[in-house]
């Protein structure tokens, strides 16, 4: 019988697979894989700045996320080396929030259990946290779904359908910061942006429709947190960094299937 | 009634003026297309139609209910992205099936309704955008360069699909495209942009208007030569033209008289300016 604990983790590593699913692939189908990166690395300055206001940490997270959000999607829009630009404020903000916390360590911050997660001391409350934010970024997702491919298929496109993309990219901003928000005691600041990003693409070759590609990269995500669990506790691995390396074996087993089976090369 | 008329338009983008205060009026059923050099503001008058384009100065009526076709110049479609023709004319709104198959039909590109989006060609696309823009019944079908990839032979193609989509859902046409010959032949009037309207009116009259001499110079003399060609078969005069583009003349109603020009050349009369469009597809109407 697996203890509480664990079951508690594989609860709490669904819900984010769940969510992140879907997210994830409208984080590829934009290419905004360093975006959400970007926004990732803010975490940790979220954490850092609970911290030093007594907030809980999930609340310090979410605020930086979607400040780190609606900051870089104004810049985006104004220059055009957003690449450099994303770059450049993933890695501050990362380096500013490791600093700040190493300046509060008498506190004993653990500071690599936001890092990389600690989903083994995930609590009861903590659950329904990342059940109730997965549960929003889903209904958020699932109420935007038209809306949010066609203005990813062309902004223009969206404007003649009466669909304001604008509009759309603050729905996915927000969905993007709450994810973090909660996925942040699961896999860690520093992978949050790696289980949106390889489940949707390890699917990619399978799927001939949107709606089947997200509801694949959620079974592969769940494959991930599942597995990934399962060989942190056989071989006492780091939970976090196991999940995405079962997302990635899944990514290249699915690329080496595809190109033997010219049928499902897309 | 006017469908959608721009009074005064001014548009900046970058703190540069792209449109500046431009006016014109879209009636029921014609087909306009937009020609100017790149540059001249073409798409951005296009996306100012569709709201996507934040005015600075000047108003955009609509009438109400209108029903407006967008059809892009391309998609952002990432290959990431899956997306099949058929599941893409159910964007953003679900269409009944026999709809999709009817419009798909209709188009012609029933057989790639299982095709992904992005492994189409230019022009397989365009129809597929075509085919995703008619199933609303369009009052107004815009479409930005829409042969822009095609071959000659493609272009009249598809020039001819719009003249007949035109018959059947009685929508207007408003279109952007820089080639010049086979535009003017399939134009009820043709409005020649360059930050600013320089001049409209049926393709014969913008032909020889100075003003879109100006600006299209040397390239638009296989354009004046095959107007000069119609021309002189219509009324019997015999002037040289060193043009050849295989072009048959076929008697052709569409271009419709319109003196909102502010210049033209000074040796027409006005039995001249009701003169025949050109079809360079080489086929009969």
């Amino acid at each position: 019988m697996l203890p509480e604990f664990m079951i508690r983790a594989g609860l709490a590593g669904l819900g984010v697979a769940a969510a992140a699913g879907p997210l994830g692939c409208f984080i590829i189908w934009r290419r905004m894989a360093y975006f959400g990166d970007a926004v990732g690395h803010g975490a940790i300055l979220g954490v850092a700045l609970a911290w030093v206001f007594a907030l809980p940490i999930t609340a310090g997270v979410l605020a930086v996320a979607l400040c780190m959000g609606a900051g870089l999607t104004v810049l985006a829009r104004r220059d055009t080396g957003t690449d450099a630009l994303l770059g450049v404020f993933s890695y501050s903000t990362l380096s500013l929030g490791l600093v700040a916390a190493s300046l509060i360590t008498n506190l004993r911050m653990d500071l690599s259990a936001f890092l990389f997660g600690d989903v083994i001391a995930v609590s009861w409350d903590e659950l329904g946290l990342i059940w109730g934010g997965g549960a929003l970024v889903l209904i958020l997702i699932g109420w935007r779904w038209s809306a949010l491919l066609t203005a990813t298929l062309g902004t223009d496109l969206a404007h003649a359908a009466g669909v304001d993309p604008g509009r759309e990219r603050v729905y996915l901003t927000l969905a993007l910061a709450v994810i973090v928000a909660v996925a942040i005691k699961v896999v860690g600041a520093l992978l949050i942006a790696a289980m949106l990003i390889l489940p949707a693409t390890a699917v990619r070759p399978l799927v001939r429709t949107p709606e089947v590609m997200a509801l694949a990269a959620v079974a592969a995500g769940m494959i991930s947190v599942l597995a990934g669990l399962a060989l942190s506790w056989t071989s006492n691995t780091p939970t976090g960094p196991s999940m995405v390396l079962v997302a990635t074996c899944l990514f290249l087993g699915i690329r080496v299937l595809a190109r033997f089976d010219p049928a499902r090369r897309a | 009634m006017n469908l959608i008329a721009a009074q005064g338009l001014t548009v900046a983008l970058g703190g540069k003026t792209v449109l500046d205060s431009v006016s014109l009026a879209i009636a029921p059923g014609e087909i306009v297309t937009i020609v100017g050099p790149n540059g001249s503001g073409k798409t951005t008058l296009l996306r100012c139609m569709i709201g996507a384009e934040p005015l600075l100065g000047g108003r955009l009526e609509r009438r109400a209910g209108l029903s407006i076709g967008y059809v892009p110049q391309r998609l952002q479609a990432d290959p990431t992205l899956p997306m099949t023709v058929e599941r893409f004319l159910n964007l953003p709104q679900r269409r009944p099936a026999v709809l999709r198959k009817g419009a798909m039909q209709r188009i012609g590109i029933a057989d790639l309704a299982k095709r992904q989006i992005t492994e189409l060609s230019g022009g397989q696309l365009q129809r597929a955008m075509l085919a995703r823009a008619i199933m609303g019944r369009p009052d107004l079908l815009l479409l930005d360069e829409p042969t822009q990839g095609l071959d000659q032979p493609g272009t009249a193609a598809f020039y001819e699909l719009i003249a007949a989509l035109r018959a059947e859902l009685g929508c207007a046409v408003l279109m952007v495209s820089h080639e010049l010959h086979v535009v003017m032949s399939a134009s009820d009037r043709v409005i020649c942009l360059n930050g600013h309207v320089c001049c409209q009116g049926t393709p014969e009259i913008v032909a020889s208007a100075p003003e879109y001499r100006a600006l299209f110079g040397l390239g638009t003399r296989g354009t004046l030569a095959l107007y000069r060609h119609e021309h002189d078969r219509a009324h019997g005069h015999d002037l040289a033209h060193g043009h050849d583009l295989g072009s048959v003349h076929g008697p052709d109603a569409k271009a419709t008289g319109d003196s909102a020009v502010p210049r033209r050349d000074g040796k027409r009369d006005a039995s001249q300016r009701q003169g025949e469009a050109v079809r360079v597809d080489g086929s009969e109407a």
